[in-house]
């Protein structure tokens, strides 16, 4: 047997790997999906609902109508200053009266810092657009996360994105992220 | 000036094909790596909200998605123009979340089932009366985690 096998022709190779290469561009996406992300509050029933009562000081109403506007703490308001009046609610410099109250509270790296008992409170109306609804809650969101970063930039001078998982649990002690949302009614 | 010399006497030797493949089969390991495959066919037209706030969703096997809009064309004639609930393949009502939401933590190992993430992909002109129907569904089922799809807006 010292016959030598032939070559197998490699010319068809690209060809193949092409045709795989179109099938994989057809059949697969490349979308990284990103998005918004919340919580949503356990389930509870209609009967063993709590009234817990919250100083009415506390709660940051904004309100979204089937029109799509808004109405903030009781006056309207556009969506582009949302951001502002949400951060100056949740940090409340000058300790205002209109402003939430605060409590002293140990947080580690801090030591005793008085914290924000404020609430924000969001309810839309079943004809809001999504759209709007959830430019409202993204702006809730970068406030909250504006307020952080403030913080950790005084503090170690970095946002706090690259802070380690304890500062940040730290961070979110002072600023938490309570955004509630009441049920829908159908009108506002 | 001689480079650019044009004689015809020497044929220039053609260019050899032989890395091609090895060329093709790189582009084919990129694209393999670096995508995802489409997991179900869109019936309903989507336009994303745009946001600031985002955050990646990193484990794509942990995520089940709800999608809401108006039924493509081809779907109208029977089904209308108003916003549907997409769940799988097919057009579903809001009382199916439930059996969606269950099945999808059954098709997943005990130990990340709590880590589950629904992604809400809705079109933005919706209206929050179904978003909340299917909200309320998912608080029923205890799938809190949600996440709601949006595109990047660029920073004014």
């Amino acid at each position: 047997m010292s016959r030598k096998m032939p070559e197998i022709p490699s010319a068809s190779l690209a060809d193949i790997a092409f045709m795989l290469l179109i099938f994989f561009l057809v059949t697969t996406t490349m979308d990284v999906d990103s998005g918004l992300r919340r919580r949503l509050p356990q389930w509870v029933d209609k009967e063993q609902e709590d009234d817990t009562d919250i100083n009415e000081r506390n709660i940051f109403v904004v309100l979204v109508n089937k029109n799509n506007d808004l109405l903030v703490e009781g006056d309207y308001e556009r969506i582009d200053n949302l951001r502002e009046r949400a951060k100056e609610f949740m940090e409340n410099p000058f300790d205002d009266a209109n402003l939430p109250e605060k409590e002293p509270k140990e947080i580690p790296y801090f030591g005793e810092v008085m914290v924000t008992k404020g609430v924000i409170s969001l309810r839309n109306d079943l004809d809001t657009q999504y759209g709007t609804y959830l430019a409202v809650q993204n702006e809730l969101v970068a406030a909250i996360n504006e307020l952080r970063d403030e913080l950790a930039m005084r503090k170690w001078g970095k946002p706090y994105s690259n802070l380690d998982s304890e500062q940040q649990d730290a961070v979110r002690e002072i600023y938490p992220q309570k955004i509630s949302e009441a049920e829908p009614k159908g009108k506002i | 000036m001689s480079k650019f010399r044009k004689d015809g006497g020497k044929e220039l030797p053609p260019i050899s094909t032989a890395s091609l493949p090895d060329i093709v089969f790189m582009l084919l390991f990129f694209f393999m790596v670096s995508t995802t495959m489409r997991e179900v066919t869109l019936k309903v037209k989507m336009r994303l909200p745009e946001a600031t706030e985002l955050s990646k969703l990193e484990k794509k096997s942990l995520v089940s998605y709800i999608y809401i809009g108006e039924p493509q064309p081809q779907f109208q004639k029977t089904f209308g123009k108003a916003p549907r609930i997409q769940l799988n393949d097919q057009f579903a009502d809001v009382s199916e979340v439930q059996d969606y939401v269950i099945a999808e933590r059954e098709a997943r190992v005990e130990a990340e089932r709590p880590m589950i993430v629904t992604s809400l992909k809705i079109d933005e002109n919706t209206k929050m009366g179904i978003v909340n129907d299917v909200k309320q569904e998912l608080r029923k089922s205890a799938a809190l985690n949600i996440n709601y799809s949006s595109r990047r807006r660029a920073e004014r």
